[in-house]
């Protein structure tokens, strides 16, 4: 499904992404982990389509396209949806109304019908149901004066809405308590399936105890150091990041 | 990814067209012969031409104001021609009367001439340059005693009416372009609503520069007898020219005893081209006056087209307990520039006012708000309500507020908010992220910004504004 060869990507002149490798297929649930500063957002963000990161180097193929060669609005269409580490705030923008118009601007991009109004609010009542989410978020305006729970929750209501194929969550964890942690969680779980794949960004191995990725990938200063099963989260979560690095720089010097 | 600005400025001022009539043109120039030849083109009474004739006298002793946060070169006014007319009839017209052309180019507008193929509901004076080409719905309302007509028809119709009223809440001094109408005003709509009548029709006048080198100068006029009530919409648009032209119109609302006037403009000239050349110099004078207890007028404006827009509708709450109230929206791009925001007069006891006043600004845009709210020593308990929002897209553009407030009674209750908002790039990339075009993102953004002032207009017109905005906030992303 998505294929990353060999990615470098700068902000300001500065190289940040140093040559990353991975590979998604459809139905597989990989986890980045790694310190802060590493690069995890700005992979998030290069997969998203944000103009102010250059790729230097490299190429992304998603379903067989040139990924790069998309806008931000055309990557959302074929189906790359990124829950944002710090959610925007849309003054005046109601939370329904991004959503029902982003719903509708993919279904057109698919060539379907767009949904009504009622087709709309009843599939967005369900999902705020699942996420456990009162009624008034939807009126508000997106994300703002939404506490920090909810602005997650929010993100991974408008997943469940949007149903992508290939979801990013940048550290949607982080700073929630256990109990918005398992609605998260569960919320993700729903929506897994063989013709869906995740690529969660997380710092905390505590994520992976609800959901359970089939890869974990060690992102340090700009490169994939290593990768293996769910169980290098637990080694990660006991010794930290050093050893992956002291790892790697013995690997080089052999 | 990055829009192509060249293309977008092209298409987007979809009224740019220009409908080839035969018409009859005055020699441009202003002088008394211009006056009388306007006068007699409308067969109009003697008092008329010597008021028009004493508003020249006036005029020509005055200066172009130049306080506003606006520059243009200056306007020569022995360059224009101020009378501009289809060859027509004079007097009332039924639609075969038309010019096929005309008719054609009020339907290429959205604005069918034929009843029925309107908006249920929407009774349209057609103004085509300088004269009101057709009135539709006439005999419908005249049947509850609604007389909705062109000013020229009722200078002929409804003289006394006429001659108490005009001038009333704008006197023929009271400004540089007030006089300058005063004196050459050609056309424009007169509505009367006769006591406790609820007009059953939203009335609505289609103002059409057509044209080259003229000037537009109308004059409308609306009286709202005790306890009736009326809503009027006024739309406009021009075709694509390089020379700038000049607007100056007249607007006077009479609001008595309990009645209430509504008064929505969706005001979209043409706002001259991405270097700033050509566009309409949009200089009007509104102004209505409360003068019997609780009566009402409420203005609500969307101002997206012109080169330079001077316009401060307002309100005198004379009557006690009168209310007034301004929502606008206006919108600067490219080099638009925008000088525009309201006067509440508080002179009678337990008066109140809200002002609701949203500028975009995107471009090279400049918009500035310049609102004054003033409570006289009589005015008692008297309120202001004041909301000023800005909100900049791009970094190139610019934002202003002049808010000016005069307070003599001590039980004034005054509240003001504002606030400055800048589109973000974050804002635009996390709509696009979620498959929102940047253009839909910034129009989605701005229009749940201009939300309170569009639930003020009528309801298809609000969808109209919503799709002018967007139109012309095309080329503002890039
Ligand atoms: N907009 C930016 N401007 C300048 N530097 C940035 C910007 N965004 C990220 N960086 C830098 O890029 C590096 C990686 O950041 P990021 O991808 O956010 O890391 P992570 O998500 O792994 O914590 C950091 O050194 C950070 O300071
Ligand atoms: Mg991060």
């Amino acid at each position: 499904m998505l294929e990353i060869r060999n990615l470098h990507v700068s902000i300001a002149d500065q190289e940040i992404i140093k040559g990353l490798n991975l590979k998604v297929k459809a139905g597989e649930v990989h986890s980045i982990m790694g310190p802060n500063g590493s690069g995890k957002s700005t992979l998030a963000q290069v997969l998203a389509g944000r103009a102010s990161y250059v790729v230097t180097e490299g190429e992304i193929i998603f379903e067989g396209k040139d990924l790069l060669e998309l806008a931000p609005e055309e990557r959302a269409c074929e189906g790359i949806f990124m829950a944002f580490q710090y959610p925007v705030e849309i003054p005046g923008v109601a939370n329904t109304y991004l959503l029902r118009e982003a719903l509708n601007s993919i279904r057109k991009y698919r060539g379907l019908e767009p949904l009504k109004h009622v087709e709309f609010a009843r599939l967005a009542k369900e999902k705020m149901g699942i996420m456990g989410m009162a009624d008034n978020l939807l009126k508000r305006s997106v994300n703002e004066g939404f506490s920090g729970g909810e602005k997650k929750k929010n993100e991974i209501f408008q997943m469940q809405i949007l149903e992508p194929k290939l979801a990013i969550l940048d550290e949607t964890d982080s700073g929630l308590d256990i109990d918005a942690l398992k609605v998260v969680a569960d919320g993700v779980n729903a929506l897994r399936s063989p013709e869906r794949a995740f690529v969660i960004i997380t710092h905390y191995q505590r994520l992976l105890d609800y959901i359970v990725p089939d890869f974990v990938h060690v992102l340090v200063d700009g490169r994939i150091l290593k990768s293996g099963g769910k169980e290098l989260a637990f080694e990660l979560e006991d010794r930290g990041y050093g050893w992956v690095e002291e790892e790697a720089r013995k690997a080089v010097n052999n | 990814m990055s829009i192509d600005l060249e293309k977008l400025a092209e298409q987007e001022y979809k009224y740019g067209f220009f409908t080839d009539i035969e018409q009859e043109i005055a020699p441009k120039g202003l002088g008394e012969d211009t006056i009388r030849l306007i006068s007699s083109k409308k067969q109009e009474p003697e008092w008329l031409l010597e008021w028009r004739l004493k508003a020249y006298r006036h005029w020509l002793t005055m200066k172009e104001p130049r306080w506003a946060h606006v520059s243009f070169p200056p306007i020569d006014y022995q360059n224009i021609s101020y009378y501009a007319a289809p060859k027509v009839k004079v007097g009332p017209k039924s639609l075969d009367e038309i010019d096929p052309e005309i008719r054609k180019t009020y339907e290429k507008l959205g604005i069918p001439l034929d009843e029925q193929m309107m908006l249920a509901g929407v009774a349209v004076d057609a103004v085509f340059d300088s004269v009101s080409v057709i009135t539709t719905f006439k005999e419908k309302l005249a049947e509850v005693g609604v007389i909705f007509c062109s000013i020229s028809d009722a200078v002929r119709e409804h003289p006394a009416l006429v001659k108490k009223y005009l001038g009333f809440v704008v006197p023929q001094n009271d400004n540089f372009y007030a006089a300058l109408n005063s004196a050459v005003f050609t056309d424009g709509s007169f509505v009367y609503i006769p006591k406790g009548v609820r007009c059953p029709m939203e009335l609505s006048t289609y103002f059409r520069i057509n044209a080259e080198s003229t000037g537009q100068f109308e004059r409308t006029l609306i009286i709202a007898e005790e306890g009736s009530y009326v809503s009027y919409l006024e739309g406009c648009t021009a075709p694509k020219r390089d020379e700038n032209q000049l607007h100056a119109a007249v607007v006077e609302l009479i609001a008595h005893k309990d009645a209430t006037i509504k008064y929505s403009t969706i005001q979209n000239w043409y706002p001259g081209n991405a270097e700033g050349e050509g566009g309409i110099y949009n200089f009007v004078t509104k102004r209505g006056r409360c003068v019997g207890r609780n009566s009402h007028i409420s203005w609500t404006q969307v101002e997206t087209g012109s080169a330079i827009t001077w316009k401060y509708p307002s309100c005198i709450l004379e009557g006690d307990g009168s209310v007034g109230e301004f929502y606008s929206v206006a919108l600067t791009n490219r080099r638009q520039q925008a000088d525009t925001g309201t006067k509440m007069i508080h002179i009678g006891k337990n008066t109140s006012s809200t002002i609701v006043s949203k500028g975009i600004s995107a471009g090279h845009g400049q918009n500035t708000y310049r609102g004054l709210v003033q409570i006289g020593k009589d005015a008692s308990g008297a309120r202001n309500y004041t909301q000023c929002d800005s909100m900049l897209i791009g970094d190139k553009c610019g934002a202003h507020t002049f808010p000016y407030i005069e307070v003599k009674n001590s039980t004034a209750q005054m509240e003001h908010e504002a606030s400055t908002s800048k589109i973000g790039e974050d804002q635009i990339f996390y709509c696009q992220q979620r498959g929102l075009s940047a253009e839909n993102a910034v129009s989605l953004i701005v229009n749940g910004f201009c939300k309170e002032v569009f639930k003020e207009l009528p309801f298809e017109f609000a969808i109209e504004a919503e799709k002018l905005l967007s139109i012309s906030l095309e080329g503002s992303v890039g």
